[in-house]
């Protein structure tokens, strides 16, 4: 804590103006002093011996001549453990710590320590007395949850650094010192079990960084056979207003194959976060077979939540990621929205009186979001073991279209673009990502050929139903509306799934290409059909038996005796495969 | 406390905003500002050194540079007791009914949102007896929902309808450049029904200055808010939050401030959310549901306004032709309660939508001047029944007997297996004929 003061000159709205004598940095964290309250703030600009400082809290009741108390740190976030299970803010402070202090609201000037002060750890040295060590290196872990989670030299220490002590196994808390470490110089450091880190810089602590080329599943059909997703890469998902994109990320939470989720709410209602709070510690995680609330963190800055902390809630939320990353963990992190993000950017770049950009956005929006994507990554650590930050973002342009800032900044970043659409969830097809417009870099699940082959018929099928659309179906030769139905069944049997039910909605690798070479052998086939009739009757028939096979869990009898019943409706269709879906199928084997 | 100090040289006046120089202001502190037509009160909304801009409630018309300016300490606040019930006030929370001013038990308005951990999951219905909302999209305790409308709907109807039928301890309804003619309407409607005594009214007409438009919605939320803690369960109706959202328009202009999408301040989504936010139940104690008329000009869903709202609120509800549109509306929070009404009750509902859906397609069919087959004239006549049985909003129902009514439609029009419906369901309740 520096003895740096200063004093309010100016206010308008979040944004004030404070005199200053001593040195001050930019992003530099500061108190203005209200009556007993000391309200949160940083500094974004700095003219001469005024700096601009956005508040973290509302602004009412600050005066002229206010003091400002600087603190000389950035605005950082506690790591070590305890961080898995917690709901925080978007500045980290515990929200039912927060509860038990100030009851019902979230008043201003209230703050609590991220990481719990008096719980004890079970500390396990793993460094010894004599080794060199280098931040980001470990010296000891501990056991959270099912992890083991390790403690590191913090990573902001430059250089080499011998250890001269470390603590016995035991339990500790983490302000306590478990190590000493010696600098080049000679100089010592006690370390503890927790550091501070500043959440606009990336960690960096990597020997180096790999391609993304593992695909990360998420069980939704959609997205990995046709749109993956890989560990440590990125994707945007923009749709309008109740199309989706929150009910899609929060299937992608729940079932997701990594080791740990982080959940930013930013921006976004307060209700959706109860709905995660009520249900998580319910759900079991698979994978884990304990509570799915222990590999989660929620970091939650609901829409009616300071403006300015929203923004900071989104580095904050990948500064988490990138700590459990340096473990060598696979971590998602979901940010929903990334709009209100960038529209927090903007609610201060007007206060600050910048030359606005399109749509008022300031010109550096591209740049943030270009660099916040780009602290996801799939990375080799010091150790040889590798770790991924995936970071999946929902963007919410304005009136669904998506041509504006935010949208087209995040699409030149993102590896991956789940595009949902207006029809596809007024029609009630979830998930309402539009096949014919999304795109991704990473590679399928699924054999790279068979998922050409299905989205050759979804692009075919549409463009015969727009024809339709004009010479009706009399004017559609047979060929061309049996091509149709198929896109149709497959659209209905396979793009769409029902999130809300166990077995359909975590649909994995194996069975997806299970299911892909079937409906590939079945919309890969000619059939002994006479006319418009026959055909739409035989392919809801198909469409029904396929429903009815999703439902059945992989490889059990009830699953091979539907999936007898779509065999048994082949053959009475006299089916025929055509020999691309024969060489696809072979090829596969 | 200082003194209130009083000034009386105003620097400059452009539309409703003021500057004085004065020491020692607080940001958003009230003033008083006496001019030739009356008092008035002034809000502080930016501070520049000695130089202190404040928005003028009745509006910059008519004031002199040297009018005398009183700070007044405190930011604005609403008085609170259960003596606000059956009385209606202005934007500066003055009586517009005959009855006195209330000063006792002030409480800020405007104030920091709900903890989320303090907050419950929605699961309980609220009832209004119109079958679109109770049947087909249930409103929640604690759910936020906007009317979308275009102008002419009569949105204001069904406000008053669902404020006299809603199934609420407390209403508040707040009025944001309401024509005279429609405050009217509601205060006959609501003491014709007998709701008056549970209701409080925040109103602004049209002709009112538009300082006090905003001042609405904040003042409507934490009388609710304040009736929520004392275990209530409040029921919110606000009309028009496009007005709200032209006066913000109005000001930020003035202020010149950088407008980000059609004029509108880039902040326009963090203010309609900070209001909806208000939308709560609270553990252990009451809630407050948010029901606000947003009309859409030139009935365009992604004008700002009613873009942004979709974006904060859970769901909407679409008024078009006299009728709540069973396709454009929504409500997201419906799942949660309409399992446990009556086990017909999903089954049913989303039969009718389906069977409704195909009518229209039937309907375009028709128009165009294709053949009708048996199956079409079945659908035909569902349409029409559906239509008027249940979706026309004169139509006034317990949701039981609503879905009494649905299957006597199903039954005029259908066989049982021409549903969808599972069998179990039509074993039970399809009318015996």
């Amino acid at each position: 804590m520096t003895e740096n003061t200063g004093r309010v000159v100016s206010i308008n709205g979040n944004l004030v103006s404070v005199e200053f004598n001593g040195n001050v940095s930019m992003n530099e964290i500061c108190f203005v002093l209200v009556g007993d309250t000391a309200l949160k703030s940083e500094v974004i600009r700095i003219r001469g011996n005024i700096a601009q400082i956005q508040v973290y809290e509302m602004t009412d009741g600050i005066k002229c001549g206010d003091k400002v108390e600087f603190t000389g740190d950035m605005l950082s976030a506690d790591l070590g453990p305890g961080l898995l299970g917690q709901i925080y803010d978007g500045l980290q402070n515990p929200l039912p710590v927060l509860a038990q202090q100030a009851g019902w609201f979230l008043e201003r000037g209230i703050y609590a320590d991220g990481l719990n002060a008096e719980k004890k750890w079970e500390f396990t040295p793993t460094a010894h007395v004599g080794d060199l060590v280098r931040a980001g290196e470990y010296i000891g872990t501990v056991p959270e949850g099912p992890f083991t989670h390790k403690i590191f030299v913090p990573f902001y220490l430059l250089g080499n650094y011998t250890v001269k002590s470390i603590a016995e196994k035991g339990e500790y808390t983490v302000k306590e010192t478990v190590a000493v470490v010696t600098d080049e110089r000679g100089r010592d450091i006690s370390l503890s079990m927790s550091f501070k880190w500043p959440v606009k810089r990336a960690v960096k602590c990597y020997s180096e960084r790999l391609a993304p080329v593992e695909t990360m599943e998420t069980k939704v059909r959609l997205i990995d056979s046709f749109f993956p997703v890989a560990k440590g890469g990125t994707y945007c998902i923009p749709g309008p207003f109740g199309a989706g994109k929150t009910v899609l990320q929060h299937t992608t939470s729940k079932y997701a194959d990594v080791d740990i989720v982080i959940i930013a709410a930013c921006g976004e209602r307060a209700g959706e976060v109860v709905e995660t709070l009520t249900e998580f510690p319910e759900l079991i995680d698979p994978k884990t077979g304990r509570s799915l609330m222990e590999r989660t963190i929620i970091i939650c800055n609901t829409s009616s939540m300071p403006v300015a902390s929203r923004e900071a809630s989104v580095y904050t939320s990948v500064t988490l990621a990138e700590y459990y990353r340096q473990m060598g963990l696979n971590v998602l992190l979901l940010a929903d929205s990334t709009s209100r993000w960038a529209q927090a950017l903007r609610e201060m770049s007007g206060r600050l009186e910048e030359i606005p950009g399109e749509e008022a956005f300031p010109a550096y929006l591209e740049s943030y979001i270009a660099a916040f994507y780009e602290r996801a990554g799939y990375v080799r650590l010091p150790d040889g073991s590798t770790g991924s930050v995936t970071i999946g973002g929902t963007v919410s342009p304005a009136g669904g279209n998506f041509e504006e800032p935010v949208t087209q900044a995040t699409l030149k970043v993102v590896g991956a673009f789940h595009g949902l659409s207006r029809e596809r969830s007024d029609a009630r097809k979830y998930p309402a990502i539009d096949p014919l417009i999304s795109w991704s870099k990473y590679k399928s699940v699924i054999d790279g050929k068979k998922s050409e082959f299905c989205k050759n018929i979804l692009h075919h099928g549409d463009e015969i139903g727009s024809m339709m659309k004009v010479v009706g179906e009399e004017g559609t030769t047979l060929s061309d509306y049996i091509i149709y139905l198929k896109s149709e069944m497959l659209d209905s049997v396979y793009l769409q799934q029902n999130s809300f039910d166990l077995i359909e909605a975590n649909c994995g690798t194996a069975r997806q290409r299970y299911v892909t070479d079937k409906l590939i052998h079945v919309l890969g086939s000619d059939y002994a059909i006479e006319s418009k009739d026959d055909a739409r009757g035989f392919f809801n028939r198909m469409r029904q038996r396929f429903i009815d096979w999703n439902y059945t869990e992989f490889e059990s009898d009830a699953f091979k005796k539907a999936e007898s019943e779509i065999d048994a409706l082949y053959v009475e269709g006299k089916g025929k495969l055509d020999p691309l879906a024969a060489s696809l199928l072979k090829d596969g084997e | 406390m200082r003194m209130n100090k009083v000034y009386n040289r105003i620097e400059s006046i452009t539309g409703n905003v003021i500057t004085v120089r004065a020491d020692g202001v607080q940001y958003k502190e009230l003033a008083q500002i006496n001019t030739r037509f009356g008092k008035s009160l002034a809000q502080v909304n930016k501070i520049d050194g000695d130089v202190v801009s404040l928005q003028v409630f009745a509006g910059g018309q008519g004031v002199s540079t040297g009018d005398e300016v009183r700070f007044l300490g405190h930011e604005m606040r609403v008085s609170f007791s259960e003596d606000l019930l059956g009385r209606i006030f202005n934007g500066s929370g003055e009586p517009r009914d005959k009855g006195p001013a209330l000063t006792e038990n002030m409480k800020p308005i405007g104030g920091p949102s709900v903890n989320p951990t303090k907050r419950i999951l929605a699961n309980r219905m609220m009832r209004t007896n119109i079958p679109m909302i109770d049947m087909f999209n249930t409103l929640v305790v604690s759910q936020k929902l906007p009317i979308f409308s275009i102008s002419g709907e009569p949105y204001n109807q069904l406000l008053a309808r669902i404020a006299m039928q809603a199934e609420a301890d407390v209403i508040v309804l707040g009025g944001m450049g309401l024509k005279y003619d429609d405050f009217l309407y509601f205060k006959d409607e609501l003491s014709k029904g007998g709701a008056l005594s549970k209701t409080v009214m925040f109103i602004h007409t049209a002709s009112d200055p538009t300082v006090e438009c905003m001042m609405i919605p904040d003042m409507v939320l934490a009388v609710a808010e304040q009736f929520a803690l004392q275990n209530k369960d409040v029921l919110v109706l606000l009309t028009d939050m496009t007005n709200f959202a032209d006066a913000m328009k109005e000001i930020a202009i003035t202020q010149e401030q950088v407008p980000s999408n059609r004029g509108y301040p880039g902040d326009l989504y963090s203010q309609l959310a900070a209001r909806y936010e208000k939308a709560v139940d609270f553990a252990d104690s009451g809630s407050v549901t948010v029901l606000a008329v947003t009309t859409m000009p030139g009935d365009d869903v992604t004008h700002p306004v009613p873009d942004n709202t979709g974006y904060i609120t859970e769901g909407q509800y679409y008024l078009k032709g006299g009728r709540i549109e069973p396709f454009g509306s929504l409500s997201r929070l419906k799942q949660n309660v309409n399992g446990k009404t009556r086990k017909d009750h999903r089954a049913l509902m989303d039969a009718m939508i389906r069977l409704y859906s195909s009518y229209k397609e039937t309907l375009e069919k028709k128009n165009m001047g294709f053949s009708m087959s048996r199956w079409d004239e079945k659908l035909l006549k569902y349409g029409e029944l559906f239509e008027n049985k249940l979706m026309d909003l004169s139509v006034n129902l317990p949701l039981e007997d609503a879905l009494n009514t649905g299957w006597e439609i199903l039954a005029d029009c259908f066989q049982s297996d021409e549903t969808g419906i599972k069998s179990d369901l039509t074993d039970e309740f399809w009318p015996v004929r």
